[in-house]
């Protein structure tokens, strides 16, 4: 018998658990962009001393559990589960990752989304009593990314308007049973949507749907409305899927322009950097939440916020096969004051 | 909203490229490496070679310049301009061998290097055989 | 004289592929290979090697002159060898090119290394 199931798709938390500490490691361009100031770490070189891309993205993933570990003055025994995963095929970064760290792991694919998969399932893991500290990360690279999904590097290509640029870095967070916020009170597990795009370089009109799908489901599974929050963040849209899922929502009677923004519209500068519809990866909406979204949380600039990444689920191989894409969002509430 | 119906809306509210801005550039770096590629050409002529031998060195040559400004890291930053304008030409054919060779060093020189070389230009190599296979069945038969 | 057409007829060349490139959704890899095929049997119905003529590099350094040297190539095989040459022609006439691509980029691959984008 459930009792913290609500709804259609939410899990209200009965003790709702704090996201202890975070940390965010990044690449240049990244680093170069307008939430410099707000990152753990910049790393200059993007190969980040290794001799591939994948093993590079696999070090910014591991520098990053290890690093929050020792941010919350803990140690990697203290962590029940390591809740990972990456772009790459197998989540490789992922698991070379994680080889070292001695911590129980479950791996994770959400794509874009795999950060708000792995916050919410940690915090449904600390309040269901399984763990005093779970750790969620995610990481991406622009280069491994394009080649397993793209072209090599070298390769002289055109980017359309709509394209996305995939974020170099990683970001994760320490969720435990104790501690004074900001806490997860409810996790909204998205649906798989597919409105039927095609197009790889327009992954923000594919998303939207699945991003409006899940966010208004969480608002009728929890009777919360869009003036219920200081910010609705949505993954990795871009500018195109951003106001897609803006006119989506509305069309469904939620108006969240005022209070809606998107990871992948905040990490680069549209002026000086030739980004086109914006960023994408899973590193984009993990660093964005574990430096900008976590430290307003911590300084009350923002109260309640619904953190809602987004993935589109793509397969090369089906895609060559004739289908398209298949994405998913999901939410998890995040407020500073429990009451609320 | 339906599938169709979505579909028309993304479309409409996603930005184009800008085409004729990209045609126009598309036609001088074209234009321009296939002006480069007649100096080449005028080149071989002047050097006494026949034809035949002018064609194949001139494609080697220019087959030449594309690896070496994808190697150096040129190419991909001409193209992003240039967009066609460097596909077309014999120069990004260049660079479609050239690309996936240096990426995939990072898998080997036979299962990387070797195996993935191919992997955007082979359909280039395998259609085109195959058209001029046609094309010499029907002259067989015509001539 | 030839040099002006050479810019015109390869730019031109390349805004066709440009068009398809921006209003189709044919990605760069067919676009080459549509582009390859066409020169074969335009140079096969005799309507390429006009264009050579006038434009020299500007028709055959695009990749519809990779399909005009094949045709040649073919043609001029089954010429002088009859029934054999239908399979020889082709890449006998392009091997200049393709073992270049090869060399080359082995090359290549030896001394430089996959870099960022900026």
């Amino acid at each position: 018998m459930s009792t913290k199931h609500i709804g259609k798709q939410t899990a209200q938390l009965a003790s709702p658990p704090t996201i202890t500490e975070t940390f965010s490691v990044v690449g240049s361009k990244e680093g170069n962009g307008p939430l410099r100031t707000y990152f753990d770490e910049i790393v200059e070189d993007n190969t980040f001393g290794e001799d591939s891309w994948e093993k590079a993205e696999s070090k910014f993933m591991s520098t990053a559990i290890q690093k929050v570990v020792q941010k919350a003055s803990l140690s990697t025994s203290d962590i029940q589960y390591l809740l990972a995963g990456d772009l790459l095929n197998q989540c490789s970064s992922a698991h070379y990752a994680v080889r070292d760290t001695n911590i129980p792991f479950m791996g994770i694919y959400g794509a874009c989304s795999t950060m708000a998969e792995g916050l919410g399932l940690a915090g449904l893991l600390v309040d269901g009593g399984f763990a005093d500290h779970a750790v969620a990360t995610t990481s991406s690279h622009f280069c491994s990314a394009e080649k397993q999904f793209r072209f090599p590097l070298e390769y002289g290509g055109q980017r359309t308007p709509t394209a996305q640029w995939t974020v170099t870095g990683s970001g994760a967070a320490v969720v435990s049973a104790l501690g004074d916020g900001p806490y997860i009170t409810h996790v909204t597990t998205g649906k798989v949507v597919d409105m039927g795009i095609s197009d790889v370089n327009n992954m923000g009109a594919a998303m939207a749907p699945a991003a409006a799908d899940t966010i208004a489901a969480h608002f009728q599974d929890t009777g919360f409305g869009p003036s219920d929050y200081d910010l609705i963040v949505t993954g990795d849209l871009g500018m195109v899927g951003r106001q897609l899922n803006i006119d989506l929502l509305s069309q469904q009677g939620y108006e969240v322009s005022d209070v809606i923004d998107d990871c992948g519209c905040m990490i680069y500068d549209f002026e000086t950097e030739d980004v086109h519809a914006g960023a994408s990866g899973c590193g984009c909406s993990a660093s964005v939440f574990c430096s900008k979204l976590i430290e307003e949380l911590r300084s009350g600039a923002i109260k309640r916020l619904l953190f809602v990444a987004t993935g589109a689920l793509m397969s090369t191989t089906a895609l060559k096969q004739g289908e398209t894409i298949p994405c998913v969002a999901h939410a998890v509430r995040i407020v500073t004051d429990k009451a609320n | 909203m339906q599938k169709q119906e979505y579909k028309v809306y993304a479309e409409k509210k996603s930005p184009n490229s800008p085409l004729w801005l990209n045609m126009l550039k598309a036609f001088l770096i074209g234009g321009l490496i296939c002006v480069l590629g007649e100096g080449v050409r005028n080149f071989y002529t002047n050097w006494g070679l026949n034809l035949e031998e002018v064609a194949a060195a001139t494609s080697i040559t220019m087959v030449f310049l594309g690896v070496l400004l994808t190697g150096i890291g040129i190419y991909d930053n001409i193209a992003k301009h240039a967009g066609a304008g460097t596909l077309v030409p014999i120069t990004g054919f260049a660079n479609s061998v050239a690309s996936p060779a240096i990426e995939y060093k990072s898998e080997g020189y036979v299962l990387g290097v070797g195996a993935k070389m191919f992997i955007i230009a082979g359909p280039v190599i395998v259609y085109g055989t195959v058209a001029s296979v046609i094309a010499g069945l029907i002259y067989y038969f015509i001539h | 004289m030839t040099y002006l057409w050479a810019f015109i007829v390869g730019g031109i060349l390349c805004v066709i592929g440009q068009i398809l490139i921006d209003k189709t959704k044919l990605t760069p890899a067919r676009i080459l290979v549509v582009y390859v095929v066409a020169g074969v049997f335009l140079t096969l119905v005799g309507a390429y090697e006009p264009l050579v003529k006038l434009a020299g590099a500007g028709a055959t350094v695009p990749l519809t002159g990779f399909g005009y040297s094949l045709a040649k190539g073919v043609m001029k095989a089954v010429e002088e060898h009859g029934l054999l040459g239908i399979l020889t022609g082709g890449l006998t006439a392009t091997a200049g090119g393709i073992a270049a691509a090869v060399v080359f980029s082995l090359i290549a691959a030896l001394i430089f290394k996959s870099k960022e984008k900026s």
